[in-house]
């Protein structure tokens, strides 16, 4: 069994605390992938996997095993760098062979598993090439192709698609999954990008400053945002975010600033209530938001002043002062506005969500 | 670039440059020509009508002659070579490992050996020779190539270190990291990984070290007294003066023909050598 | 300490295969081990060696009982020490400056493409890789009152009249040793400061002119103050040799005429194994030391100062 877990983990160096407690179940066969902005801990916790960092304080389990006295080599595990680290004195049969000759495999098993593993990722023309004659793309397969011959029981990848064009960034991502798709080995994946988390992951899981902010499947995170800073991360372009005021007004909850007046749906009105003048972080996604029409209700719209309108085709993102806010905006690729006018904007109610003006959780 | 007239290219890039090389490998030219240059014309006083310095017309083998029949000058040469290249050996061994410990390692120390070993670059052979003539009788090596071979390291390490410690740095420790996960332990890694990827500052280290020692003179005239044990620089030194008569012709031969294996080996690995040099300076 | 598990099977503790040379202490421990012997043997020990010599009397067969700082108080007093001291300190300062001048001008002139550019490189360090002691032999040659073809070229160009007595003459012999010294080491400093030079991104250099820059002010403001890490690093090596130099003088004038051209070198050499007094020798050698440590550290503060700057 390859499920991975992370109990109460903690690396502290000097006088820095890099990882602050981090409890974690991977399940075998998973994707999993550690997302969140540099410094927040995701690589730390990878290297700590890898066995390439000590561990401070508590344990990491691969299957059963509990392996933090373990070097890296007795680890079965395989790792793709953002470098690629490949060895350049060598070439790419000889890179993909070095853990199997390291571990005394016999010449035929070798070859197989070599040959093998180069005609899933489509480079077995360049077996006899060193890595400064290949292309980005290219050497990125064949740092796959020698995680993928060792069959180890864990892929670990920090960042690995971090220095490729954004075209092949794109084609990598997708073969990535493939890869997953057919050899289902459990995968820790580690990167910046929350459009490759969203994309590879089974589950995603974001840290900030040591600490996990939230666990979940793509979606769950996209619609159930555990904080604020979850909700701002997710998605593209991120969620907006203004400071209100919580006011009940015989019964309805509102949420107020200089400029809005917007009224709670009724889910989320019977959390807050009680809670009359706590002030509040209002979340609303650009994508839930869209020019007022006639017959829209008042309690769900609010003004705003254009200051610049990007046309992108296929839809229109507008950037809009409201009072103290700025509010981005995705609306019909139809609408035609100038910098200067006001723009009354109706919010989709699914889309609102509430956040604690301290602990800025969501309510 | 000297942009503009030709005349600016020839007087401030092309006269300047060719003046520097004239005065630099004068010198070798007068070895060669006096080397050939017969008795007769060799001690003719620069007065004389018929000095001609830049040429000889009557070329003559007798120097080299003598130089090979009087002397045991294949002898030192045979020494020199054999002291270098096992010193130089000896230095790589040492100063490769001990730059990989002190580049890519972690430990306690670390900063402070390789203090020291800087320093050590810097006390030098004039300082220690009188103490360690002593020494090298009381180990009963005095007058073996051993006094050399075991000496020359110390000046030759240290420099060695500091040059691949500034390869070494070079190399992305993620290259390590993922041979020790595929399987290998650290010290297969520094062998099979590191090390080939660091191959020419090794080459550069290696041509440093066999120039330093053939070019060492103090030890060499100290601690070694028997003519076959000589170097060359020693022997010629000692066995083509007696007293205060100069046999300059065989000195030029000698002179010439001992600069020329150097020479050779160092021309193979020129670029190696610049960058070593280069390398060195950058820190 | 028993972990809770997730309830499919017991935990196991792995436990590492004995691997010493894992642990990155011990396998620097015994990297470094060949190294630190050999430098222990031959360095630390010999140094120590000749502190205590030099507060002995010993001579070459007659052992020496301690006598104090006796070898250091009569150097104080001693004529030839005072003038090597003068000598070593005059003969480094005056290399160093035209070898730094003369070197920097080299590197300028080589710093940029032209038709046989790495032979012309490969010549000019020929003066630094062949064995000095045989290069001398040429330039003692070339300096021989009686035969100099230096004396026959200045002849013919009309500048002297008389012959001029390089070696023979005090004053002329330390400016032989020193066109020696200088000879030798104007390729190390050509050859490392266009290593500097080529680090020195042109663009900075085209900005300068386009703002007006003559060639002489983008020199002072731009490239030397960007040269200065690498030219005190040279320096520093440069120094060091130089202050420690034998070779060159015993070969041209074994420390004459008159002490004119002794360093600390030649003066322990002839003291120590010349005439066989050790402990005076090693007084000598040792005499340096304060001097070359002074100048090691105050160049490592500039450099740092320098560097972090």
């Amino acid at each position: 069994m390859a499920n991975v877990s992370l109990r109460k983990l903690h690396k502290r160096y000097d006088d820095f605390h890099a990882v602050k407690g981090i409890d974690l179940e991977i399940k075998d066969h998973e994707f999993l992938v550690l997302v969140g902005p540099s410094g927040c801990g995701k690589t730390t916790s990878l290297r700590m996997v890898a066995g390439l960092e000590t561990i401070t304080e508590g344990q990491i389990l691969i299957g059963n095993t509990v392996v933090n006295e373990l070097p890296p080599m007795d680890r079965d595990i395989a790792m793709v760098f953002q470098n690629y680290a490949l060895y350049p004195h060598m070439s790419v049969f000889d890179n993909m062979a070095f853990g199997l000759k390291m571990r005394k495999f016999p010449r035929a098993e070798i070859e197989s598993r070599v040959k093998a593993a180069s005609e899933i990722l489509g480079i077995q023309d360049h077996l006899h090439r060193k890595p400064r004659m290949l292309s980005g793309g290219q050497r990125q397969r064949v740092a796959l192709g020698r995680a993928i011959v060792r069959n180890p029981q864990v892929f670990l990848f920090d960042e690995p698609l971090s220095n490729l064009d954004a075209k092949l960034r794109v084609q990598m991502r997708v073969e990535i999954k493939k890869l997953h798709h057919r050899l289902k080995t459990t995968s820790i994946y580690v990167t910046h990008d929350q459009v490759e988390a969203m994309t590879l992951g089974d589950r995603v899981v974001v840290m900030k400053d040591g600490l996990i902010q939230q666990v979940g499947e793509p979606l769950e995170l996209y619609n159930n945002p555990a904080n604020k800073y979850v909700a701002g991360f997710i998605g593209s372009p991120a969620m907006n975010f203004a400071d209100v005021t919580l006011r009940d007004h015989g019964g309805a909850i509102f949420a107020e600033n200089a400029t809005m007046r917007i009224r709670m749906p009724d889910a989320i009105a019977a959390r807050v209530k009680g809670h009359n003048g706590k002030g509040a972080s209002l979340g609303i996604r650009p994508e839930d938001l869209r020019v007022a029409r006639e017959g829209d209700s008042a309690d769900l719209a609010f003004d705003g002043i254009v200051e610049v309108a990007e046309q992108l085709g296929s839809e229109v993102i507008l950037d809009l002062r409201s009072g103290p806010s700025t509010i981005v905006a995705s609306v019909e690729p139809t609408i035609r506005v100038k910098p200067g006018d006001t723009v009354r904007l109706a919010i989709n109610p699914i889309g609102i969500r509430l956040f604690d003006g301290e602990s800025e959780k969501a309510i | 670039m000297i942009e503009g007239a030709a005349w600016r290219r020839w007087v401030f890039f092309r006269i300047p440059t060719g003046i520097f090389l004239i005065l630099l490998l004068f010198p070798f030219y007068w070895m060669i020509i006096t080397t050939f240059r017969p008795d007769g014309e060799l001690y003719r006083p620069w007065r004389a009508a018929n000095y001609t310095p830049f040429w000889t017309w009557n070329p003559t083998t007798a120097h080299l002659k003598y130089l090979f029949g009087e002397t045991s000058f294949m002898l030192w040469m045979w020494n020199t070579m054999f002291i270098a290249v096992v010193a130089t050996a000896i230095s790589l061994f040492c100063g490769v490992l001990a730059g990989y410990a002190l580049s890519r390692l972690k430990f306690s120390g670390a900063g402070l050996l390789g203090t020291l070993i800087f320093v050590t670059y810097l006390v030098p052979q004039t300082l220690l020779f009188i103490p360690l003539s002593d020494i090298i009788r009381g180990y009963r090596i005095g007058d073996t190539p051993w006094a050399l071979i075991l000496t020359y390291p110390t000046f030759l390490i240290p420099f060695c270190t500091w040059l691949m410690m500034g390869y070494f740095k070079a190399i992305p420790k993620e290259l390590e990291e993922c041979a020790r996960i595929d399987g290998a332990s650290r010290f297969q890694a520094m062998l099979y990984i590191v090390l080939p990827v660091a191959v020419p500052g090794i080459l550069s280290a290696l041509i440093f070290a066999f120039t330093l020692s053939w070019n060492e003179f103090i030890y060499a005239l100290v601690f070694l007294s028997s003519p076959e044990q000589k170097t060359v620089p020693v022997g010629v030194v000692s066995e083509l003066i007696r007293g205060d008569v100069f046999f300059w012709g065989p000195l030029m031969a000698g002179a010439l023909l001992g600069s020329i294996p150097v020479a050779i080996v160092y021309s193979f690995f020129v670029e190696h050598y610049v960058s070593g040099l280069t390398g060195s300076v950058k820190g | 300490m028993a972990a809770t598990t997730a309830g499919t099977g017991e935990i196991v503790i792995a436990k590492p295969r004995w691997r010493p040379l894992e642990s990155e202490g011990n396998l620097a421990l015994l990297l470094l081990l060949p190294t630190l012997a050999l430098l222990g043997l031959f360095i630390a020990y010999p140094f120590i060696k000749g502190i205590l010599l030099s507060v002995q009397d010993t001579r070459v067969g007659i052992d020496g009982k301690f006598v104090g700082f006796d070898n250091f108080a009569r150097l104080a007093t001693d004529p030839i020490f005072h003038a090597v001291v003068w000598n070593t300190i005059f003969y480094t300062v005056v290399t160093t400056i035209f070898k730094l001048i003369l070197g920097l001008w080299l590197a300028i002139l080589l710093n940029r493409d032209f038709k046989f550019k790495a032979v012309t490189r490969a010549f000019i360090l020929l003066p630094f890789i062949v064995p000095t002691v045989l290069a001398c032999f040429a330039w003692k040659w070339m300096f021989d009152p009686t035969f100099s073809v230096i004396n026959w070229g200045l002849y013919k160009l009309g500048l002297i009249t008389g012959a001029i007595n390089w070696l023979g003459d005090g004053d002329l012999a330390m400016l032989s040793i020193i066109i020696v010294n200088i000879w030798r080491g104007v390729p190390f400093f050509a050859i490392s400061l266009m290593a500097g030079l080529q680090t020195i991104s042109p663009d900075l250099q085209e900005a300068a002119a386009i703002d007006g820059a003559k060639p002489w002010q983008r020199f002072i403001h731009i490239t030397w103050p960007l040269l200065l890490p690498v030219t005190m690093v040279v320096v520093l090596f440069s120094v060091i040799q130089t202050f420690a130099d034998f070779q060159i003088v015993y070969v041209m004038t074994g420390g004459g005429p008159a002490n004119a051209t002794h360093l600390f070198a030649t003066y322990a050499y002839q003291l120590g194994i010349g005439t066989g007094l050790l402990s005076q020798g090693a007084a000598v050698s040792l005499a340096m030391f304060p001097i070359l440590f002074a100048i090691v550290i105050f160049q490592l503060m500039y450099i740092r100062r320098v560097e972090t700057r």
